[in-house]
């Protein structure tokens, strides 16, 4: 009994001393103290508990935080911590420690993506056809002898059939790539290389403003003992059906023209080049990636013998494209790979299922959503050209009329486009195609067409796509106004431009 | 319960649900574009088939909203995994939370550093 109640003593000392100082209340203290000393114990450390020995990391942050705030006088959620941009409140939650950098939900800092001639993003609807196929449905669609094989030949055979569908051409000739860069290179070389060993025709024409990879799959022929003509095109980026013409010989194999170009996007005159082709019986390949799913095309209307396809400019999976090679009449190709004779001897290899089957899927929407889509895109493009063309000094490239909506070329003069494109951080642009964006060379398509260096330099590449919502343009109207507009207050240039002095009369000085 | 089975007089109550949830879903998209691009097109294709009146098409599109129904339920989940920061055009609740107590705090993910 006694024991209990020197325990229950004990607790109330140690209760009360801490509570109030010994000085307030000395009498009981002491009386307390004689009570214990009475008892015989004593006891000057507090009793050995696990809570007391561990230490809370999150209260002992709490408390020093706390202590800090006491002493400096500055609530946290008016602090910025240098160079994170963070409010020190963020920075000083627990969850902010543990992730490096991290921000409020409120806020983004993802910019808005407007470079779709570069590539697009997946629609949902072509992951969701491609899933089953990366996962569960694993089977080789070359493999004849079980299920597995079946299950995914049917898949494949059907997503062929959705991509003719879309072109309106057959299955059987549709041919799986790569992409479109070896769907080019397919078709050029093939073709090139064919002719050469059948001994009669070796002349290829092509085009300045196509893609790189025409280009050097032509300079690669003329290492190899083909004569190539480059066509000029006109100020306003189309050719010239009557230089085509002359440029034709006999024993011209090939021509090369793209449909939509890349960083302009005009719309080269297919059908009637195809028809001059036809009539002179010279095959005619059109690297399509920028067009097919965007404008109708019909490559039998169009007398198209070899298109390029690519699968990540459709809104389907990169690292898939296809070539359509014509039955008939045949054009016979020498193929780059090959192998086990998959595709009809032209590409062989396995083929990849899951992205087959989104290129399929992907056609397929396109075909579906095209009416939709390009209304919308027209809608767009006219917004922000309206916009853009608004602001002084800015012109378009390429032809108005004969253009591809979705691709919006405009050079803002008196500002350089690199600048400009590092001034609009929070937008994706780019001034010219993907592949040269890395250098900081004026672009070969505008050079191509005629215009400056200056203007070249100036231009800026907008894509607008499927996914493109009205406010994104007009966020982008904003900035662009906005920085173009403060980047020319910065040019020396443009104040002798306001000042009404022409920069071509200024004789600058030599050094 | 099956479409087959749905009498003539409540089609237009199922339509409508059918609309409702495909808008619901559509708000689940983590990524911005594919949000917006979701609820836009559902909206867009309702009105644009609001006057048809031949039964055997409206069971086909009907068919057709819910195969499209069953996609997004897919990949609204897909899309929840790998959520990425917010555009900067995205509407927010003009930075009333500041990360304190309770805020929601995430990794920022630009994908380059």
């Amino acid at each position: 009994m006694s024991n209990i109640t020197s325990t229950i003593a004990r607790q109330a000392l140690r209760i009360y001393s801490r509570r109030y100082p010994s000085t307030a209340f000395p009498r009981f203290s002491t009386r307390a103290a004689a009570t214990l000393g009475s008892s015989g114990r004593r006891n000057y450390v507090s009793e050995t508990k696990r809570s007391n020995a561990t230490v809370s990391v999150e209260t002992a942050i709490k408390a020093d935080q706390k202590a800090f705030i006491k002493e400096t006088g500055k609530q946290p959620q008016d602090e910025i911590v240098p160079t994170t941009g963070l409010s020190a409140d963020a920075m000083m939650s627990p969850t902010a420690g543990i992730l490096k950098q991290a921000t409020i939900m409120d806020e983004g800092t993802r910019p808005i993506y407007l470079d779709m001639q570069a590539t697009t993003p997946m629609d949902p609807r072509v992951l969701d056809a491609m899933l089953p196929f990366m996962t569960g449905l694993y089977g080789n669609p070359h493999s004849r002898t079980h299920a597995y094989g079946w299950e995914t030949e049917k898949a494949v055979e059907q997503a062929r059939e959705h991509l003719a569908d879309l072109i309106g051409a057959d299955p059987k000739e549709i041919i799986f790539t790569s992409g479109a860069t070896e769907s080019n290179n397919m078709s050029i070389k093939g073709v090139a290389r064919f002719f050469k060993r059948a001994g009669k025709k070796n002349h290829i024409i092509t085009c300045q403003t196509e893609h790189k990879c025409v280009l050097d799959s032509c300079r690669h022929l003329q290492d190899e003992g083909c004569q190539v003509t480059y066509l000029p095109v006109q100020s306003n980026g189309l050719i010239d059906m009557a230089q085509l013409e002359a440029a034709i010989r006999p024993e011209t194999a090939i021509v090369s023209i793209m449909t939509v170009n890349n960083e302009i996007g005009v719309v080269q005159p297919v059908e009637e080049i195809g028809r001059l082709c036809r009539s002179k019986k010279i095959f005619f390949h059109t690297d399509a990636a920028q067009a097919v799913g965007k404008i109708p095309i019909d490559v039998n209307k169009m007398n198209i013998d070899l298109m390029s396809i690519s699968g990540h400019k459709i809104y389907g999976p990169k690292g898939v494209g296809a070539c359509y090679v014509r039955r008939r009449p045949r054009v016979r190709l020498d193929p780059i790979i090959s192998g086990g004779g998959q595709e009809r001897g032209l590409r062989s290899g396995t083929l990849a299922p899951p992205l087959a089957i989104g290129i399929g899927e992907a056609a397929r929407i396109c075909k579906e959503e095209m009416a939709y889509d390009s209304k919308r895109v027209t809608a767009l493009s006219n917004r922000l050209l309206e916009g853009l063309l608004s602001l002084e000094h800015t012109t378009l490239n390429g032809d108005r009329s004969r253009h591809y909506p979705g691709c919006v070329n405009v050079s803002f003069a008196y500002v350089e486009g690199e600048s400009l494109l590092m001034a609009l951080k929070d937008i994706a642009l780019s001034s010219g195609s993907a592949c040269t964006s890395a250098s900081l060379e004026p672009s070969y398509v505008l050079r191509a067409l005629g215009s400056s260096d200056e203007s070249a330099h100036s231009s800026i590449r907008f894509g607008i796509g499927r996914f493109t919502t009205e406010a994104e343009i007009d966020y982008v109207l904003k900035a662009v106004r906005e920085r173009v507009t403060f980047l020319r207050e910065l040019s020396p240039l443009w104040e002798l431009v306001q000042e009404g002095i022409d920069l071509n009369t200024i004789e600058w000085s030599q050094h | 319960m099956s479409l087959t089975q749905v009498g003539k007089v409540d089609m237009p109550y199922q339509v409508r649900s059918l609309y409702r949830s495909l808008l619901r879903q559509s708000r689940q998209f983590a990524a911005y574009n594919f949000r917006e691009y979701a609820k836009r097109r559902t909206r867009d294709s309702f009105r644009e088939h609001q006057k048809e009146t031949e039964e055997r098409r409206i069971q086909e599109l009907m068919q057709k909203g819910l195969k499209e129904l069953q996609m997004m339920k897919r990949q609204t989940v897909v899309s929840q995994f790998y959520q990425l920061d917010r555009l900067v055009v995205e509407e927010g609740k003009t930075g009333k939370q500041k990360g304190g107590e309770g805020g929601i705090v995430r990794q920022k993910d630009t994908g380059w550093d």
